[in-house]
């Protein structure tokens, strides 16, 4: 009989987690429950400390259960039927590390390690709101009692394959084997999983009638920190599609992909929100049912991408426990449903909406779009249940339909994130909209009649007229959102300028410096903006597809591909297939592209290496498709995506922007933070009155 | 001209360049092959599906390129491929009569959201209006009281 210590030792860690989080549920809730301070006199705080602790033992038993999958993974311990059904011997190191998170059981235990990596943290950090904590880290402990009961019994990691030991593994699915895959999948994690301890405080603010309003002082930066690694983590996603999968797009409206974006969408409009209940005690009940639905989503779309009751591309980790994510769903919404309707009275708000022209309605509205947009996806991707339930046929819901459906969504939003940051709190007074909008409204009317002239004409764009009116509003609404933004920065610093003598540059470093906060917002709006004129590009995409042999060519807008070679060598881990290909641009060459497939030998699955040229204007993405059988040439498929790293650049503006945001401001002094905080508008407006 | 009639002339400018329609067939071609579903299982847009030697995508644009010299128009051809294939080879519902909530119900949800929140700020402004919040006309009240919430948040925060 074999011995398999490691695999043993991780399955004892999973049990050890499980019971240390059944303690620190039970007898946390319990210390909740029976006492009503957190203090060592009167037993509580012993009992709620040993909960706490058994917390934070909890995340070493987990951290010890993942490092034991890791080694499996690399001593090619194939005895565990993971390990055997995602590695192989030839396989990359960093690819064997993330075997991790690329099948059911591997990916179940990163969630339950990240989820108990944030109770540590939150545990450790406990004496920023002892009795808040408290509750947030038992709330925690029984989401991890949930995802410990699946590893330890639904979906085992640590299952040792019957018969004799294979002497290799069948390998990893060839499309995870990308250096952005060691990446992506993580950081979507730290995303959802992450919405997980807002969401613990919420409910725990909410249970024990928190007064105030500052759980939400404790949770923002948490729920900032969540939304960055979920925001990184969908569109390193959608770059790997791109790079990856081969078909020149980067999204594709998979259930998988909808199952990310909902709470997304959810958590951006949480963020905005909550500011009206932290400056104006406003929108209580809305916000604590955002957090509540934010959270629920992430457990849903683990349910669709794991259940199998939604056709998906990402169908690597299918199984049977979709019932267990139902019961856990069901559970969690009857809790949050009994905790609002017992506490229902907390949340009223302390102020109303005094004019329809104000922040507070712009806030409305972004929420209103963001949750139209939501529910559209999760229509969407539900229809087809619906469908095959009513008619009893299943019907595709692909990109046509959400493009055709958000793309209005979204420009309206785009409209908003222009406006909003320019209306005053409470109210906005008619002249400080004309003064304010005069400017940004120029500049839509300006880049709309350039663009027009500059050969941006639907009218002219044949079967792509709908498209480019998307695109030309796109790029106008783009054109007076910077506007907008810019203008706010420079009537910033010009006010600093005046106060403090210094030039406009530093004195604009300095009024960012001194709200991190509303600055380092601008400039996340300033890259979704960027974002927006990356996704408009689609819409002048272009694409062909040619046999070439030695010496043939083919032009794609302003680039001549000509064909050097073709040829095929076999690597340790897969055979490959490619074709060098010479790029010219106006008769000179630039770079030479060598498009490839590759068939990998463990898994006997093929896969795609795109080859790019890429540049701010458009991306030359190149594909080598295949031979055909009958003249043994190589047939090539070109792309021109015009503007698809404005994208990429897009996203790392927003994560500037965030980071910055999440910088404490220079100055605390209370006056002359308001004074700052205060927009100019507003202080204007106050200076007219 | 007033602003009534600029916005009218607008509207119908922008309604006849929505309405115009290319008929061009190569241009119908790429529009209604981005519109099916490649049938090999792969879950890929028909022109987008790149399988190497796939069994299904060559005959399916084969038949594409056939129904469209035919001079089917659009919903006819669609409706061939759906009855050939199944409704799964349409990337969107469109064969009408139960698909078609699936277009209403998204802008039928965003208008009554939108009628919603109007009508909740309308009464949040009206029971405002009764209560007007401690504000006189320099705006001195309101900002100690907001001086006031700024210390005791300021007090409380850790």
């Amino acid at each position: 009989m074999h011995v398999h210590p490691m695999p043993q030792f991780g399955s004892f860690t999973l049990l050890l987690a499980l019971a240390l989080s059944v303690y620190t549920l039970v007898a946390g809730a319990y210390a909740l429950w029976r006492f009503k301070t957190t203090t060592v006199a009167d037993g509580s705080g012993r009992l709620g400390e040993t909960a706490r602790r058994a917390g934070i033992a909890s995340f070493i038993a987990l951290s010890c259960a993942a490092f034991a999958l890791v080694w499996a993974a690399f001593t090619n311990d194939y005895s565990v039927s993971y390990i055997l059904h995602h590695t192989n011997r030839a396989l990359n190191p960093a690819y064997k590390f993330s075997a991790l998170w690329s099948g059911q059981e591997g990916s179940l235990l990163l969630w339950a390690w990240l989820l108990s990596g944030y109770g540590f943290v939150l545990r450790l950090r406990h004496k920023v709101d002892v009795r808040l904590s408290a509750f947030a880290s038992t709330i925690l402990a029984g989401i991890q009692v949930f995802f410990l009961l699946l590893l330890n019994f639904a979906a085992p990691p640590f299952a040792i394959q019957p018969g004799p030991i294979a002497q290799d593994g069948f390998g990893l699915n060839p499309l995870l084997q990308y250096p952005e895959m060691v990446m992506h999948p993580p950081l979507l994690y730290l995303g959802y999983v992450g919405f997980s301890v807002p969401f613990a405080f919420a409910l725990g603010a909410l249970m024990m009638r928190y007064p105030g309003e500052k759980w939400i002082h404790i949770t923002r930066r948490w729920t900032m920190v969540t939304w960055l690694f979920l925001t990184v983590g969908i569109f390193m996603g959608a770059h790997w599609a791109y790079s990856v999968l081969g078909w020149g797009g980067y999204w594709g409206w998979d259930p998988v992909e909808n199952a990310s974006l909902m709470p997304w969408l959810t958590g951006t409009a949480f963020l905005h929100s909550v500011m009206m209940q932290e400056k104006r005690g406003m929108m209580k009940t809305w916000n604590v049912w955002l957090i509540f639905s934010t959270f629920m989503l992430t457990i849903l779309g683990t349910l669709l991408t794991r259940s199998g009751i939604v056709s998906s591309v990402h169908a690597f980790a299918q199984s049977n426990i979709g019932d267990w994510f139902y019961a856990f769903i069901l559970i969690v919404f009857a809790v949050c449903l009994f905790t609002f309707f017992k506490q229902k009275d907390h949340l009223k708000s302390e102020n109303k909406l005094e004019s329809l022209v104000s922040r507070e309605s712009s806030f409305l509205f972004n929420n209103l779009v963001l949750l139209a947009a939501c529910f559209t996806v999760l229509w969407g991707t539900l229809f087809p249940i619906l469908s095959e339930y009513v008619q009893g046929s299943k019907v595709t819901v692909g990109a046509p339909f959400y493009n055709r459906v958000n793309i209005p969504v979204g420009l309206f939003l785009l409209f908003l994130t222009g406006i909003g940051p320019l209306l005053a709190w409470r109210s906005t007074s008619l002249r400080s909209i004309r003064r304010n909008f005069v400017l940004p409204g120029i500049a839509v009317v300006v880049a709309f009649v350039v663009l027009i002239i500059a050969g941006v004409r639907p009218w002219s764009a044949g079967d792509a007229m709908q498209a480019t009116i998307f695109s030309l509003i796109t790029f106008s609404l783009a054109a007076g959102v910077i506007t907008a933004i810019t203008a706010e920065f420079l009537r910033g610093a010009h006010v600093v300028r005046t106060q403090t003598g210094k030039n406009l540059l530093a004195s604009a470093v300095l009024l960012v410096r001194r709200n991190t906060r509303r600055y380092g917002g601008y400039i996340v709006h300033f890259g979704i903006v960027v974002l927006f004129i990356g996704i408009a590009g689609g819409a002048f995409n272009q694409s062909h597809e040619q046999e070439m042999g030695f010496g043939d060519s083919t032009t794609m807008g302003p680039y001549k591909l000509v064909c050097q070679s073709f040829t095929q060598e076999s690597k340790p881990n897969y055979d490959t297939e490619y074709a060098l290909l010479d790029v010219y641009k106006h008769g000179k060459k630039i770079t030479q592209l060598a498009p490839e497939k590759r068939f990998y030998l463990a898994s006997q699955q093929s896969s795609t290496m795109v080859a790019l040229h890429s540049t701010l204007e458009s991306d030359l993405y190149v594909i080598y498709e295949g031979k055909n059988p009958d003249t043994g040439r190589p047939i090539i498929k070109v792309f021109l995506n015009p503007l698809i790293n404005w994208i990429w650049i897009g996203v790392a503006i927003v994560v500037f922007g965030t980071f910055l945001a999440l910088v404490p401001s220079l100055t605390k002094s209370a006056r002359s933070q308001t004074a700052l905080e205060t927009p100019v508008v507003e202080a204007e407006v106050h200076h007219v009155a | 001209m007033s602003l009534k009639q600029w916005i009218q002339s607008f509207a119908v400018c922008l309604l006849a360049i929505v309405m115009l329609g290319a008929n061009d067939v190569s241009g119908r071609f790429n529009r209604l092959g981005h519109e099916m579903i490649c049938e090999c299982g792969c879950g890929q847009i028909l022109l987008e599906c790149n399988h190497v030697g796939c069994p299904v995508s060559g005959p399916m644009i084969q038949e594409l390129h056939q129904q469209l010299a035919t001079g089917a128009s659009d919903k006819g051809i669609m409706s061939w491929f759906a009855n050939k294939y199944g409704a799964t080879v349409l990337a969107a519902p469109l064969r009408g009569g139960f698909d078609d909530v699936a277009w209403i119900t998204p802008y039928a949800v965003f208008i009554l959201a939108t009628l919603g929140t109007g009508v909740l700020v309308y009464f949040w402004k009206r029971r405002s209006g009764g209560n007007p919040p401690p504000v006189s006309n320099t705006g001195v009240l309101d900002m100690e009281h907001e001086a006031i919430r700024e210390r005791i948040r300021r007090e409380t925060e850790y």
